[in-house]
């Protein structure tokens, strides 16, 4: 697969242990306590949109369910509110897919974030069904510093594909 | 067979169609907020995963920790002179409390053995740390580094040096949930130091307490200390909870608008004494005068027949 479809350069295939462990990388650093605003971005709902958009095989909404629930329990909010916004998500990058890997990544980026922008809604919106208060629009930043890193996490997530396929000794990496 | 880095697509088994999995996972996602919201089913589940995730959640906490020893370390030895200069001074200032409080509970235990009134509970407490905020954005909770392994209970109330700070909510092995003050569902039935006055302090938006229901000539200053009334058996009468900031009386309103400040450092990071439960003292027979009309309701009801 290539970077980009308009790309001419061919990747390694991904490894599902890479997919596995950059996802609960992600969770561990959801984990990390940053008060109630955190101006990092959600970064379980970033790698799951990057994996849903370039392997909407292999990481789909079965996988976005299992996270749902992990940050459910990680953030004492009530069950299945991550989980339904992840699902979404996972749905929405799953469709977009073919339509996304067209454009470049700085583009790439103005898709990701309405998706991340959703997610929160999705999230807002169930807990103030459940009579939870406004937690202000400050809030919604961490969606826009998510889009902001789509363009470094995408090199960096897809480092292991572009490694060349001929093995050389004398090559370092 | 895999040539350049492509697997034959798997043009037939795919499983079932994007849509009909989306249905199922959202309607699954649907059940578990009902069975969580309305019927409060998942606590067990809760419970183990967050058991399970402890270890990740601690190691996830490290750096954080070790982030905050380096400021310590770093922060001057000016302002570590300045602070214990103050402690003392407090210290001094509370003494001449403390030292009579032993005097001063005795006979108040006395008095009170004198009048036959029931005894009051001692306040006994535990030391907690309060680790972090909960990540949770639309809820004021923290969690302290004790939980059930050290007799911690949901329920129990939470304090600081200057009073009320919440409650406790959620108790996992070995850490808990407190509810702060300022949490929207947080409410706690307090009354006026100067006056006696009962009343109900909630939460306003963004961090603030309101004092809800009272008349617009209710006898209310700014400046009032709200003390715990006890009346819930939850928390001891006479903690300090909240000071009233602004009073206005709009005559347009049902109720007088009374905005309030914590007094503790409810959305401060430090210590917190965990209070012992309160048990509810039992209340007076009520057995003996209703049984009378009961009776007579059965027996008109009969000759209703």
């Amino acid at each position: 697969m290539q970077p980009t479809h308009s790309s001419r350069r061919i990747l390694l295939p991904v490894k599902a242990w890479f997919i596995f462990l950059t996802l609960a990388c992600a969770v561990f650093a959801n984990l990390v306590p940053l008060g109630r605003f955190p101006i990092l971005p959600d970064w379980v709902a970033l790698t799951l949109a990057f994996w849903c958009i370039r392997e909407p095989l292999k990481v789909s909404m079965g996988t976005a369910f299992m996270l749902g629930l992990i940050m459910d329990v990680a953030d004492a909010s009530i069950m299945g509110q991550h989980a339904l916004a992840y699902v979404l998500l996972a749905f929405t990058a799953g469709q977009l897919s073919r339509r996304i890997l067209w454009f470049p990544l700085l583009e790439q980026a103005l898709h990701v974030f309405p998706m991340l922008l959703g997610t929160q809604l999705i999230m807002l919106l169930t807990r103030l069904i459940a009579g939870a208060e406004f937690p202000g629009f400050l809030w919604f930043i961490s969606s826009l510093v998510g889009a902001a890193l789509w363009y470094p996490l995408t090199y960096l997530l897809l480092l292991p594909q572009y490694r060349p396929v001929e093995r050389d000794d004398n090559r370092p990496i | 067979m895999s040539v350049v880095g492509h697997s034959p697509p798997p043009f037939f088994k795919r499983g079932p169609a994007p849509l009909a999995r989306l249905f199922f996972f959202v309607s699954l996602s649907v059940a578990l907020l009902v069975a969580d919201l309305r019927f409060h089913t998942l606590e067990w589940a809760r419970l183990g995963a967050a058991t399970v995730l402890w270890p990740l959640q601690r190691a996830a906490y490290l750096p954080v920790d070790a982030g905050m020893d380096l400021g310590d370390y770093l922060s001057s030895l000016r302002e570590l002179k300045n602070e214990n200069e103050a402690l003392r001074k407090q210290q001094l200032a509370t003494a001449n409390l403390l030292l009579r409080q032993t005097h001063l509970d005795q006979e108040n235990q006395r008095l009170r053995a004198l009048l036959e009134m029931k005894e009051r509970q001692p306040a006994i407490g535990q030391v907690a740390d309060i680790l972090y905020a909960a990540r949770d954005p639309f809820s004021r909770r923290v969690i302290i580094d004790k939980g059930s392994q050290a007799g911690i209970e949901a329920g129990q109330a939470v304090v600081d040096e200057l009073g009320i700070v919440g409650q406790i909510t959620r108790v996992f092995p070995m850490t808990s949930e407190v509810t702060l003050l300022t949490d929207k569902d947080q409410a706690i039935p307090v009354e006026v130091q100067r006056n006696g006055l009962r009343a109900i302090l909630a939460s306003a938006s963004a961090g603030a307490l309101e004092l809800r229901y009272l008349a617009t000539n209710a006898d209310v200053q700014t400046g009032d200390l709200l003390v715990t009334s006890g009346l819930d058996g939850v928390y001891l009468p006479g903690l300090p909870v909240a000071k009233v900031v602004t009073v206005d009386r709009e005559n347009s309103l049902a109720f007088a608008r009374i905005a309030c400040a914590p007094v503790a450092g409810v959305e401060r990071h430090g210590q917190v004494l965990v209070l012992g439960r309160r048990i509810a003292q039992a209340r007076p027979d009520e057995a003996a005068p209703t049984q009378e009309p009961s009776t007579k309701g059965r027996k008109s009801r009969a000759r209703l027949k």
